[in-house]
């Protein structure tokens, strides 16, 4: 049996007509692809999977500085609020913030990360899982399952749009990852491939037009923050679409419109560090500093 | 594409080009000298002039150097490490004319003596593009197994060597050929879908006019 899809909605009709996972049907199409068993490709994500929660343990570190001196210590600070009850919007919430900075300052400090899409929004969606996963009491099976529809999600934003952010901005990197975690977490949760197709279309919609524009171009000021946005929206997402809410606009339409939204971006907003928050005079004289000091 | 382009690489952060892509071009160099570098100038272009200490890009081109692979911890103290084992390295940034903006040219001389030029760019997602060796154009991503063939320009060097490819069950994808001048020295890159052993490139090594062969696996 050839698999093939071109789209989100046309992923999900297979896993329909299948009767299975849409992570399932994605483990089968790659190992067909790479010419490996199932049960290697498995293997080869959950060792994915492990880096993924070793870098949440080792991002908690109150001690973690970047060379730049911009980031480190954030997550642990979110950590001991949330440690201490002392966050407001319950304990998953609070957890999966910290875990999201956690891996996103971890990847500043030259920490070991998974890329997922990419190393700037790395830490999306190993928040999003981990945080469920201890919370739910989830089996490690089903979370590395996840990571199937997961990144099968990021194949067709990076075939029909973009996941970098000197193409596409910031939308095509939080915004895949976000639309990455919305998926595998409403698989996760039981809903069907048709949700799982409108929270994709609900956490881009939400992140659409997002610039990237790190201050000094270092992967810091806004990135790290805004790792813990994206998977604050991917809950957002799997939640409305999982309790039956649809999207006016298809998944499909969302990623094209994400695609030229990237396209109509000027290039002082994609990466470049000319615009945006690193433009802003507090970004220019952190810049001076960041730069200044080294020499 | 696959599921591990997208979840993945598993890297050393900040940045997949300015950092794991770095590793890979000074693993790239690393091979191409064949042998553990004492010295090692870094020049670094563009981008990775501007901002190369913020993502640590002088450490991972020094690990990929030390023969360290983009997701190696040892990465974060490769400075550290170059230092203990005799290598001399030496930064500096500057223009070069025309290349991508995240591009390095690595000059390093090895125990032997024996000195090579590597030049690389760092073209997204920790994927990288080798632009030049030893001073010649080439164009080649590390994604295939890769015979980089320095020969002297001579009528049937590249028969001799593409039969022999042939005759190992290795197809040809890419082939460039490179030269300084008419009967002086050239490079052949031969890009394949299979791999080759290093037994094979050394039969290669050893046909008249040809001066050196590398292999690259970089994946």
């Amino acid at each position: 049996m050839k698999i093939s899809y071109d789209t989100v909605e046309e992923l999900a009709e297979l896993a329909e007509a299948h009767g299975q996972r849409i992570s399932d049907i994605v483990l089968k199409e790659q190992a067909q692809a790479m010419e490996r068993s199932e049960e290697e490709v498995y293997e080869t994500m959950r060792q994915s999977f492990q880096v993924m929660r070793q870098s949440v343990k080792d991002g908690m570190n109150p001690d973690l500085r970047s060379a730049s001196g911009l980031s480190g210590g954030a997550a642990y600070k979110m950590k001991r609020a949330v440690d201490q009850g002392r966050n407001h919007f319950g304990y998953l919430f609070g957890n999966a913030m910290s875990m999201a900075l956690a891996v996103a300052e971890y990847n500043s400090c030259m920490g070991k990360i998974v890329a997922a899409p990419t190393a700037g929004s790395c830490g999306v969606l190993p928040a999003a899982l981990i945080s469920v996963m201890e919370d739910k009491n989830i089996p490690e099976e089903d979370i590395v399952m996840s990571l199937f529809t997961a990144s099968a999600v990021g194949m067709v934003i990076a075939k029909n749009a973009s996941i970098s952010g000197a193409e596409g901005g910031c939308q095509a990197e939080v915004g895949s990852a976000s639309a990455m975690a919305a998926c595998a977490l409403t698989e996760l949760f039981g809903g069907s491939p048709q949700m799982v197709v409108t929270s994709c279309a609900i956490a881009l919609k939400n992140i659409l037009g997002l610039v990237c524009d790190p201050v000094a171009g270092l992967v810091e000021v806004p990135c790290i923050k805004r790792n813990a946005m994206g998977v604050s929206n991917a809950f957002v997402a799997c939640e409305l679409a999982c309790a039956g809410i649809t999207s006016a606009i298809p998944a499909s339409e969302v990623i094209d419109s994400m695609k030229k939204v990237g396209q109509q971006m000027s290039s002082s907003l994609k990466e470049t560090a000319e615009g945006g928050l690193a433009a802003t005079p507090t970004g220019c004289r952190l810049c001076q500093q960041i730069f200044g000091n080294y020499q | 594409m696959n599921v591990f382009d997208i979840i993945g690489p598993i890297m050393i952060g900040p940045s997949s080009s300015h950092t794991a892509g770095a590793a890979r071009i000074g693993k790239a160099a690393r091979l191409l000298l064949g042998e553990p570098p004492v010295k090692a100038e870094i020049f670094f272009h563009g981008s990775f002039a501007k901002t190369y200490r913020g993502h640590g890009t002088d450490k991972a081109v020094i690990g990929g150097l030390l023969g360290f692979d983009p997701w190696d911890t040892r990465i974060r103290d490769s400075q550290r490490l170059a230092e203990k084992a005799g290598v001399s390295i030496h930064i500096a940034t500057g223009t070069l004319d025309d290349v991508h903006p995240n591009t390095v040219r690595i000059t390093m001389t090895g125990a032997s003596g024996k000195t090579a030029v590597l030049q690389g760019a760092s073209v997204g997602g920790g994927n990288i593009q080798i632009t030049q060796i030893n001073g010649m154009d080439v164009d080649f991503s590390g994604q295939y197994p890769t015979l980089i063939v320095l020969h002297r320009d001579h009528p049937g060097v590249i028969a001799q060597v593409t039969t022999l490819v042939s005759s190992r069950q290795a197809n040809i994808c890419n082939f460039r050929l490179s030269r300084q001048e008419k009967g002086g020295l050239a490079i052949m890159t031969i890009e394949m879908d299979q791999s080759m052993d290093e037994a094979s490139a050394e039969e290669i090594k050893a046909l008249a006019n040809v001066v050196d062969v590398i292999l690259f696996k970089l994946n």
